[in-house]
């Protein structure tokens, strides 16, 4: 085998596999657009289908119950995952350390079937304890924070690890306390992983189907759980439509995120670099 | 008085505080529930709600437990059948995920160091996007009707629609196609870390690039095998969206018994033996999943 083959076996693998990612988003894109009753025969442009979403009452709400809820629990999600990250990462002993990792870490992998079971009928035993949480907005709620901690936890993590603390180190010696140093020194160096920690978490419960059904009451349906109950049933240009919108708003605010995270990146190496030059002067 | 002032200065200083308020968290809506789940797994279903499980007819409590739901799910062939097609399926998403993203991973991270961050960054757009728009997507392109048939007919093919829809072929589709990026992100974080000189003296020693692989490359990326192994298998043997939007009604998957036990037949208690059981098989890999992270995480000192 020589180089070139094996550059041209490795590119087109490469190619087949993103090909294979993006087909059927792109299908859904085109297709939205598509003015026939039927999803998938062709017939000619329109906007056909972004007028009849418009007029969905059903779906506008929905999206306004998701919104509200994702909003929520990325911020619940990104507070809760902050401490648990803290927790793990500067402190290396103490009594159960093991079970809140292995605990922090059960929502990222369990089955989703599973988390939505085992919450719905903790809260169940709950509401005939105490005659509270009735079911809606408030459990779907919690579910969603539940999952969005364990993955905010990832992501703060990574960053805890980057820094390597001498920072911190250095405030103390320079006098401050605990809290100031958090406050002047690790929260402003945070920012850049609780940014793409709610952003994560904010799509995680944007996204939920299985948890939302479970934990959910009678007249609450987020998008999710309206787009499910309607593809179960067959194929529905609405569908299509809505997916459109949603993914040019997850697209841009992606970029424009990855955007933001390396300008902070490069801003923080600059000023390293400063610093740097100012001392040796 | 100074000294309980003490005592609680002691119990609120920053340590507890940063220890305790993710451990009542996770313990209340982590801990607890499982508890619950195994507890009601044990009770009997009355009427609207489950069977408390102290007795008091002795005058003291006696824990009543009912090991009904759990001797159903022994005899009745159904389940077990079920148990065993998820895991079939579930190791399938695994072999063939591992199959394509290996080698994926691989180039990836043998690519120039310039273009990595967006080749990354495309394996992980499709992640941020609905995974239930992306599940639809694969319903319209797979049916009967749909749009791969009608591309193959306009082409002249095939004559006829191939069948591809509620099958364990769309089913398959479906799961490598949502957990893919699982296997590819840790396979990649790991291979690009891997330290080229290995394979620099083993070509200086006289080895192939082909044996040099399977003697240095592979066994050193064992970790990322191992993680993404188990992030796709784990979720994969409890999933629920994917055989319910795209396998037939004959795809037998775990996940959808326990929603139809829980919604459908209303039956907690088997609902959750259905989850105890679940757990359970899905205990030894989520081992092994952790103790590789922590090792990872923590090295050896």
């Amino acid at each position: 085998m020589n180089n070139s083959v094996i550059k041209w076996f490795s590119q087109s693998w490469m190619v087949a596999v993103y090909i294979f990612l993006y087909m059927p988003i792109i299908t859904l894109v085109i297709f939205s657009f598509n003015d026939s009753q039927l999803v998938t025969v062709w017939s000619h442009a329109s906007f056909r289908w972004y007028t009849a979403l418009m007029q969905d009452d059903d779906l506008i709400s929905a999206v306004g119950l998701s919104l509200k809820i994702a909003l929520f629990s990325a911020l619940i999600s990104v507070f809760f995952g902050t401490f648990t990250a803290f927790a793990l990462n500067r402190y290396k002993r103490f009594k159960g350390r093991t079970l809140l990792s292995s605990m922090a870490s059960t929502p990222l992998v369990m089955p989703d079937v599973i988390v939505g079971l085992s919450l719905l009928l903790m809260l169940v035993s709950l509401q005939q304890w105490l005659g509270y949480p009735e079911r809606g907005l408030f459990t779907i709620l919690l579910g969603h924070a539940l999952l969005g901690t364990a993955y905010a936890t990832v992501v703060v993590t990574s960053r805890l690890r980057e820094m390597d603390g001498k920072l911190d180190e250095a405030a103390m010696d320079l006098g401050c306390k605990p809290l100031q140093v958090f406050r002047l020194v690790t929260l402003p160096l945070l920012v850049p992983a609780l940014v793409s920690a709610f952003l994560l978490t904010f799509t995680l419960s944007f996204d939920d189907v299985v948890l939302s059904s479970f934990l959910s009451g009678p007249g609450y349906s987020t998008l999710p759980m309206v787009i499910f109950s309607r593809a179960r049933l067959g194929l529905n240009p609405t569908i299509n439509a809505v997916a459109t919108v949603t993914i040019t708003v997850v697209t841009i605010a992606v970029i424009a995120s990855s955007f933001y995270t390396s300008h902070q990146e490069r801003k923080r190496k600059r000023e390293v670099a400063q610093a740097y030059s100012d001392t040796n002067q | 008085m100074a000294k309980k002032n003490n005592y609680l200065q002691r119990f609120f200083d920053g340590r507890h505080v940063v220890i305790g308020i993710p451990y009542l968290w996770f313990l209340m809506l982590a801990l607890v529930p499982l508890l619950i789940v195994l507890k009601i797994s044990l009770s009997e279903m009355e009427s609207t709600s489950v069977s408390s499980m102290l007795d008091w007819t002795h005058g003291w409590p006696t824990i009543k437990l009912n090991f009904a739901s759990y001797s159903f799910l022994a005899t009745d062939e159904l389940y077990y059948k079920t148990y065993l097609s998820s895991l079939k399926y579930a190791l399938m998403t695994t072999a063939i995920c591992l199959v394509i993203g290996y080698p994926f991973a691989y180039f990836m991270a043998r690519s120039p160091k310039h273009l990595q961050p967006t080749l990354l960054m495309l394996i992980m757009l499709p992640f941020w996007t609905s995974f239930l728009l992306r599940i639809y997507a694969w319903k319209t392109l797979l049916v009967n009707n749909g749009v791969i048939n009608n591309v193959l007919i306009s082409l002249h093919v095939i004559n006829e629609p191939i069948a591809m829809m509620n099958t364990p072929f769309s089913l398959m589709v479906g799961m490598v196609y949502s957990y893919l990026p699982f296997m590819i992100l840790p396979l990649y974080a790991n291979l690009s870390k891997l330290d080229l000189r290995y394979l620099e003296a083993a070509a200086d020693l006289g080895t192939s690039p082909f044996k040099a692989f399977w003697l240095i490359t592979v066994p050193l990326s064992k970790a990322g095998i191992i993680a993404g192994s188990m992030l796709v298998f784990i979720p994969a043997v409890g999933e629920y969206v994917i055989p319910e939007l795209l396998g037939g009604s004959d795809t037998l998957m775990i996940g959808r018994v326990l929603w139809d036990e829980f919604f459908s037949n209303n039956d907690w208690p088997m609902a959750s033996a259905v989850a105890v059981i679940m757990i359970l098989l899905i205990m030894l890999p989520m081992a092994i999943y952790n103790k590789y992270q922590s090792e990872q995480l923590e090295p050896k000192t």
